[in-house]
């Protein structure tokens, strides 16, 4: 505890700008000597994907070199540039905070996905991993909506994301692709990449059509009657896809054109972010939070409860559907399979690990399971232990998740961290900044 | 003088039940009505009707001469019945400060695509509505909660939330269902003055449902007494403390054996 205490007083002075650089140095490093040097010297036959989690749970031999190559790599040059780099970082950040805050946002963001394309662009699978990551923080993002923030138990996000798949699956396969199914294509392939945010809409439009089926019920039932129409939702479009050999029945339907490099999802990650945290935070947003903790007095304090469920139904399925074009066109096969009761699982454990009613909450759970998944892939059937273990205790110290009913304070998150001002105002623990002050 | 709000020849069965018989209400602008009667007698429901959580089986019910029957909870409460419950019902997750915004949902015109992307309409209004809100909290002296849970709040300052929230829906008749209910003598003495401030500074009329006499006849110009959902007297304070009838709902027959 000492330890940590100490270290949080080190580096408390570090604005978000300093760590950016820091992890931009530790990738860099590891893009130019990773593999020739580092991972050479320490013994391990290649770049280590997942910060060595991999091999170490294959080869326990590996142990040291991976440790070892994650200090070199990582942990030694942020900590050190971050620090260091203080003396420039905080002016710099102290100057963004003169910008407007969308300004200083869309800056920290570009870095940011400059480091993230730098570290995933080491080799193909980390890139798959990424775009899964963002695909997921989508999808959790969107049923905190309906689960955190409206308070209802909805099972059927897969079956949202499955309509938003195959519609815009369709709409991109008709149009740009000579497929079996569909025939020639209908437009030039150089036009695929404009019109696929419009087959990605369309797609959550689909869902959100489709949530209704949803929506409508809950103006009369909730709790564990609305969760099984849900789940019943769910069952009947992957059903109903199941049947429908038009669009390739239980064999499913492949060969979706490459539309959503790294790039792409994590622009549409971020718009999705950006568009529920100004909904949530608005009063038509938080309309929702007093549905769930009161309807009665809601109603009786003018706000419209059956345009509020109905909106948190269709938003959130609108970004299922949306998550699931993506999804689509990075897997470039889908089949029902994929969108039933184990895609409901994973989803619920990333939005209820990371918590309730908070967008920071559910980014945390979408990243950490999904990483968490990939790391114990070697342990196989183990892993399928641990995770579960690990929701259990989390459930148990932290009841709504591991972040629950916080929001961005993007201003906060992005601000100077040595002008004493901003420390002591907001941050009474912060004993430097006392010190420098003299209170 | 015409009446704000007027109940004509209300009846409501709960299957079989008749809960009210032949009810019937003139609230002048500004007028305080009491509405007293034991428990069980339908005073609750009689409010749960007129504010349209329940839609009466007969009789009519108009608000500044306009049809509110059949309207839903929403609509009637944004054509200005606001009111609080009995049982404090504020959300448990929420600030008080936020508890005051929401109820100002129907002036808000942005619309959710406004609110989707924050357009400068959005944020224009919501700036507006959080300045009204201070003025409310100030008002109602709980501003220095404002950043608060509502549930870490001692139980008058809630009432008081409840209060403020009900009068940011800028109503015309208040309905306030037992306002002191749970509350030390401190906090009663406290909270006639804020009902009398109220009345004041909003020039509302307020409807209330409450227990205690001395409150009922402190602040009311007229009191409707209610027995098994029937009116049995009506009048003006005075008339209504020496009302045999009344006396004889509450305290029970005089034996005169």
């Amino acid at each position: 505890m000492e330890f940590a205490r100490k270290f949080k007083r080190v580096f408390s002075t570090v604005p978000m700008l300093g760590w950016l650089l820091g992890t931009l140095v530790a990738v860099l490093i590891e893009y130019y000597w990773g593999y020739d040097y580092i991972s050479y010297y320490l013994g391990l036959p290649k770049i280590p994907v997942l910060f060595g989690a991999l091999i170490m749970l294959k080869k326990p031999m590996m142990i040291p070199g991976a440790i070892g190559y994650d200090m070199i790599v990582y942990v030694i040059p942020i900590l050190l540039v971050a620090k260091v780099s203080t003396r420039f970082t905080n002016p710099l950040a102290a100057s963004f905070e003169r910008l407007p805050l969308w300004t200083s946002v869309l800056i920290h963001l570009v870095f940011f996905y400059a480091i993230l394309h730098l570290w995933a662009g080491i080799n193909d699978y980390r890139v798959l991993i990424v775009k899964l990551t963002l695909i997921s923080i989508i999808l959790t993002v969107s049923i905190n909506v309906i689960n955190g923030y409206q308070g209802e138990f909805s099972c059927s996000h897969p079956g949202f994301m499955a309509l938003g798949a195959y519609t815009s699956s369709i709409i991109t396969l008709v149009l740009f692709v000579n497929d079996k199914i569909f025939g020639t294509a209908l437009l030039p392939a150089s036009f695929g990449p404009w019109i696929f945010p419009f087959a990605l809409l369309a797609g959550g439009a689909a869902a959100a059509l489709g949530s209704l089926l949803v929506a409508v019920p809950s103006f009369r039932t909730r709790g564990d009657y609305l969760a099984i129409i849900s789940l019943a939702f769910m069952f009947i479009v992957k059903s109903a896809v199941e049947n429908l050999n038009v669009i390739g029945g239980a064999r499913g339907m492949g060969g979706q054109p490459d539309y959503a490099p790294l790039p792409i999802i994590f622009i549409w990650t971020m718009l999705c972010i950006w568009v529920v945290h100004n909904f949530v935070s608005s009063i038509m947003g938080k309309a929702l939070n007093t549905v769930r903790d009161d309807e009665a007095a809601s109603e009786s304090m003018t706000i419209k409860t059956r345009k509020t469920k109905m909106t948190a139904f269709m938003f959130g399925a609108f970004w299922a559907g949306v998550g699931g074009g993506l999804f689509a066109h990075v897997l470039a096969y889908i089949n029902p399979g994929m969108f039933s009761i184990n895609r409901l699982a994973e989803i619920l454990a990333m939005v209820y690990f990371g918590g309730l009613n908070s967008i920071v909450g559910s980014i945390v759970g979408a990243v950490s399971i999904n990483v968490l998944g990939e790391a114990l892939r070697p342990l196989e059937l183990f892993k399928w232990i641990i995770i579960p273990l690990i929701l259990i205790f989390v459930m148990i110290f932290r009841p709504y998740g591991l972040i629950s009913f916080k929001e961005i304070n993007a201003k906060r998150l992005l601000r100077s961290k040595n002008n004493p001002k901003n420390l002591v105002k907001s941050d009474p623990m912060n004993t430097m900044a006392k010190d420098k002050l003299g209170v | 003088m015409s009446a704000l709000l007027s109940v004509k020849n209300m009846t409501h069965y709960f299957g079989g039940l008749r809960a009210v018989h032949n009810y019937n209400l003139n609230i002048a602008p500004q007028q305080i009505t009491g509405l007293i009667g034991p428990n069980g007698a339908g005073k609750t429901t009689i409010f749960n009707l007129i504010t349209g959580v329940y839609t009466p089986t007969e009789g009519t019910i108009t608000l500044e001469n306009e049809n509110i029957k059949g309207l839903e909870t929403n609509e009637i409460a944004a054509k200005g019945l606001g009111r609080t419950f009995q049982n404090l019902a504020l959300w448990r997750h929420m600030n008080v400060l936020d508890h005051i915004k929401m109820a100002h949902y129907s002036q808000l015109t942005y619309g959710l695509f406004g609110s989707f992307f924050n357009t400068p309409t959005c944020r224009r209004e919501e700036a507006q509505v959080e300045e009204n809100s201070y003025r409310l909290l100030e008002l109602f002296d709980i501003k220095q909660h404002a950043n608060q849970n509502v549930t870490n709040l001692p139980y008058g300052a809630q009432r008081r939330v409840e209060m403020a929230r009900a009068m940011a829906t800028n109503p015309k008749v208040l309905f306030l269902d037992e306002p002191t209910a749970g509350m030390t003598p401190d906090e009663l003495v406290q909270m006639i003055k804020i009902i009398r401030q109220v009345h004041e500074d909003f020039k509302v009329a307020i409807f209330l449902i409450e227990h205690r006499m001395k409150f009922v006849m402190d602040l009311c110009q007229y009191i409707q007494t209610l027995v098994f959902g029937e009116i049995i007297a009506e009048g003006p304070p005075e008339e209504i403390q020496n009302n045999p009838e009344v006396i004889e709902a509450y305290l029970g027959k005089e034996d005169l054996t």
